[in-house]
């Protein structure tokens, strides 16, 4: 009690360290593949090796009589399991094509790791020897791998669609009809260009692992996944196995990274549930790095075409866009929205009028189904627009930091309706802007540049920004309801005050790497009064926190972080309903501080929230009608996506006879508005732009015609390691959201978003004495040697 | 096969096919699941330990060639209860966030540290460049061991 009285309420903000770590630092952390459940069958999935073919037959038998192999079943013997087709949860459109997908394939495969036979042994080796006595015959089929191809329709890969196309998705805003082609008609400048988003593979170092263990006499089944999203993969669980919901239990224990990866529902999870039920037994599965490769959600798999249109002064007054996304071979939880989160992000962080043209098509081809990835259409669009700037400022001969200072939306105009109707909640952009030119010292390395970027120079300094908006915090239910998701966007936080002061903040998101546990103890240590170690954090598991949301999109702390202090504070008017019973006044004359409730003006007059947990567990004196128990549950759905925003800049320097790149310096300028913990925000933003940054030079899923993965594996797929990256220099400017009453905004992928194009940008940039305008992702050293040699031409 | 190993100072013995690898001797033998794996072809480095001191990538090693030698892994960094100096740095200057990576990654700096013990950044850099992480963009992981190096 002595401590929560000497509190001093200054927990947010401050680098305090995570209470994660010891666990996750010594082996005692437990990721779902750790856990030891006796009697498990092991589960090995035999996958297509064809991007698309006819299954002509399939011979188990030889598996079937391998020792330890204890069943094999085929897409055919296990259709009866299913209650529904894998579910796709953002329909897009209400007349988007959506093939039936169920976890194993039973008459053709769509994509090199599509799932054909399920193998159940008593051990893992065993099942994984039996994959290789399979003997499936296939009548292969014209693959479809390029999505412009895709489009002809030449080869239709879901015959009883009758097309490739699964969707399009238009959005038009015109302040007059045709004001876009007006625009581009009028405009003294304007840029066509065309931009390719590589398919990324996500590449969270815990593969997936699944267990499930059913509770044959009762029904009840428990789920272990290493999943971002336990109680969405809870309901569909039961939807798509007819269970009823009650009776799953969902748990993701320590999750090794998810990046989007793991926001899904897959067949393995489904193929454990089921065949555990059927079995009687515990049925686990763990994957292994190729497999990852091959039947893990891939990212990205865009091409993108933006035209922008400007007047005399480079101010923007058009803007237009068309997309193709690459859906893979068919629609996981939420494929098709992913191009369509984008949608409103192509006009980046500038003013521009009533004059917006954008259309995505989704598309159908044999390659691993895409899905969310670490920002999920954000980057897509940002980059398209950030690099599109850069295009036209050389266009136009003009600085391309100048150029975006005559187009940022400005400070003075926050809250910003955007030609959209979507509201910006808060920015400043200069002000971001010209922190990173600071740090960067962008007027010193222009000079610089002008006196070593001469004829004949061996080496080119380039210099590369981009600023962006994150809209992020997903998201308002009813927007979400205009979008046609398949769900809310709220999230939902219990505060349980334990009699002994002792505090429970039970939350509906689901942390794998982020530190919720600390961040969110600390936002309820700021409102309580009570000590962080004084607060535990209950999470990832169905049963203890049955509702909720789930982690992604950059939603935990703008949604569920205010949840928790919306939970406080229903904690903290009953408790004051108490305290003004044991003080005999008015609630209205009580106020809180530091964990203490006192008359106002007669501080003397005080009890401490510790106190009156006890008595509201005792309930022997309570105000009448008053429920004993300090505990309150909120469900907080934010009224306004949260727009974090920001600028990077990065500076390269080139080799032109090799190709070779060195990032120099990298500097993210980020404004997630009100910190929790700097420290955790600061490893978001390193993580996500070395991941942008990988995008930008490493990584790509590389396809042969065939539809074949030829980077199955971490030597051959360029995640980088600590000496292929540069350090980043972090800094911040603060700008709190109006729309939470933490002022916070989410920072998860603001990192992402920015890296790539500004290390796109550094590179033309650098480039462009030679006459290179355009730059692939990835920009490896032979690609940059290339793009050198045909601008020479 | 037989075969005894030291593992974290307490020998340990047990029949294991021949094609085992050390690390899934010492994940289901011994049931020590700190020592992670992340990949199937030696690139990821999730599974480090120390093999008579020096850091090794236990899915290189049959557990019968680990015969006769002496290892150390994550569960046997701390002592008396207190982290290693190198877990506690990496606690200091948030050098994980999944920690998935993690314990390998340790490992691994604790035999830089071994073979250099005053590295610089760019040693240090180079010196993981068989560790993947997928978090933490290597800037405070990079920190961390220089901190660790320091003290």
């Amino acid at each position: 009690m002595t401590m929560t009285e000497n509190h001093t309420n200054t927990v947010i903000g401050t680098r305090m360290l995570r209470r994660e770590d010891p666990a996750l630092l010594t082996g005692e952390g437990k990721y779902t593949n750790d856990l030891n459940i006796p009697g498990s069958l092991h589960l090995a999935v035999l996958r297509s090796p064809y991007a698309h073919a006819k299954i002509i037959s399939i011979d188990t038998s030889a598996a079937k009589a391998l020792p330890g192999v204890v069943a094999v079943y085929t897409g055919a013997e296990l259709a009866a399991q299913w209650a529904g087709p894998m579910p796709c949860a953002w329909p897009v459109t209400a007349d988007m094509k959506n093939p039936a997908h169920f976890p194993l394939a039973v008459s053709k495969v769509c994509y090199v790791g599509d799932g054909v036979v399920a193998i159940l042994a008593t051990n893992e080796t065993a099942s994984r020897d039996a994959l290789d006595l399979v003997d499936v015959q296939y009548e292969p089929l014209k693959a479809v791998v390029d999505v412009e191809e895709a489009l002809k329709d030449n080869v239709v890969i879901h015959d009883e669609l009758g097309t490739n196309k699964s969707y399009t998705w238009p959005l038009l805003v015109e302040e007059t009809p045709g004001c876009v082609e007006e625009a581009f008609k009028k405009a003294k400048y304007t840029v066509s260009e065309r931009y390719v988003q590589q398919r990324l593979l996500p590449m969270a170092m815990e593969p997936r692992a699944v267990a499930a263990v059913p509770q044959p006499f009762g029904g009840d089944i428990t789920l272990y996944s290493s999943t971002q999203v336990p109680h969405i993969l809870k309901v569909m669980t039961a939807l798509t196995l007819g269970i009823p919901e009650h009776q799953v239990r969902v748990i993701a224990p320590s999750v090794g990274g998810g990046f989007g990866s793991k926001l899904n529902v897959y067949a393995e999870e489904l193929l454990c549930v089921a065949l555990s039920r059927k079995h009687k037994l515990p049925v686990r599965w763990v994957e292994e790095r190729t497999e990852n490769s091959q039947a893990t959600i891939h990212g990205r798999g865009q091409v993108q075409y933006v035209e922008l249109a400007a007047d005399e002064q480079g101010k923007l007054t058009a803007v237009r866009v068309r997309i193709i996304g690459d859906m893979g071979a068919y629609l996981q939880l939420v494929t098709p929205g992913v191009p369509i989160l984008g949608a409103f992000l192509y006009a980046g962080v500038y003013d521009i009028p009533k004059a917006y043209d954008f259309i995505c098509t989704g598309v159908f081809t044999t390659l691993t189904p895409t899905d969310a990835y670490r920002g999920a259409g954000r980057p897509e669009a940002t980059y398209a627009i950030e690099c599109a700037m850069d295009a036209l400022a050389r266009e136009m001969k003009i600085d391309p930091f100048e150029l975006r200072k005559r187009n940022f939306i400005q400070k003075e105009q926050f809250p910003y309706t955007a030609f959209s109707g979507l509201t910006y909640d808060s920015g400043d952009h200069l002000l971001a802007a010209d922190k990173a030119a600071g740090i960067a010292d962008y007027t010193g390395i222009r000079a610089k540049q002008a006196k070593q970027n001469v004829p004949g120079a061996k080496k080119l300094l380039g210099i590369g920004m981009s600023s962006y908006f994150e809209m992020c915090g997903l998201a308002p239910s009813r927007v979400l309801a205009s979008l046609n998701y398949g769900a809310g966007g709220w999230e939902a936080a219990t505060v349980r005050v334990l009699p002994t002061a002792k505090v429970q903040v039970v939350t509906g998101t689901s942390p794998h790497g982020q530190g919720h546990e600390t961040s969110w103890a600390m936002i309820a240590s700021e409102k309580l009064g009570i000590p962080p170690e004084d607060i535990d954090v209950l999470h990832s598991d169905t049963a203890i926190a049955p509702l909720g949301l789930d982690t992604y999109g950059s939603r935990s702390l703008p949604v569920g972080g205010v949840a928790v202090a919306g939970a406080c504070d229903k904690v903290i008017d009953k408790a004051k309903l108490i305290a003004a019973h044991q003080l005999e006044c008015s609630a209205d004359d009580l106020e809180f501080a530091g964990g203490i409730f006192s008359v106002k003006g007669s501080p003397e007059r005080a009890v401490p929230i510790a106190a009156l947990a006890f008595a509201a567990f005792t309930a022997h004196d309570l105000p009448d009608g008053l429920e004993p128990n300090l505990e309150a549950q909120y469900t907080y759905d934010p009224p306004n996506f949260s727009w974090p925003f920001g600028t990077h800049m990065a500076i390269v320097e080139i080799d032109v006879e090799t190709g070779k790149i060195e990032v120099l310096k990298y500097v993210a300028v980020d404004d997630c508005g009100v910190q929790i913990n700097p420290l955790i925000v600061e490893g978001q933003v390193h993580g996500g732009v070395i991941q942008g940054l990988a995008q930008a030079l490493f990584e790509e899923a590389v396809y042969d015609k065939d539809g074949n993965l030829k980077t199955t594996t971490l030597a051959e797929y360029l995640v980088p390691a600590a000496c292929d990256v540069p350090a980043v220099t972090t800094a911040h400017t603060v700008t709190p959201s109006p729309t939470n009453q933490l002022g916070v905004k989410g920072i998860g992928e603001a990192g992402t978003i920015g890296a790539a194009p500004t290390i796109i940008n550094a590179i033309i940039d650098a480039l462009s004495s030679l006459g290179v305008t355009h730059m692939p992702m990835p920009a490896s050293p032979q690609t940059v040697w290339r793009t050198i040699q045909s601008a020479k031409k | 096969m037989k075969v005894s190993i030291t593992v974290n100072g307490t020998t340990t013995e047990s029949d294991v096919e021949p094609r085992t690898l050390l690390v899934h001797y010492l994940r289901e033998q011994l049931e020590l699941t700190g020592t992670n794996v992340g990949c199937d072809t030696s690139s990821c480095g999730a599974c480090t330990v120390h093999l008579n001191g020096e850091a090794v990538k236990s899915c290189t090693i049959l557990a019968v060639q680990a015969d006769g030698t002496s290892v150390k892994t994550i569960e046997g960094m701390s002592t008396n209860g207190e982290m290693h100096p190198m877990q506690q740095a990496f606690m200091e200057n948030h050098g994980l966030q999944c920690g998935y990576c993690t314990p390998g990654m340790v490992m691994a700096a604790v035999g830089l540290l071994n073979e250099n013990p005053n590295p610089t950044e760019d040693e240090v850099r180079f010196g993981l460049e068989g560790n993947l992480c997928r978090c933490t963009g290597y800037h405070n992981i990079v920190k961390s061991v220089l901190a660790a190096a320091k003290k």
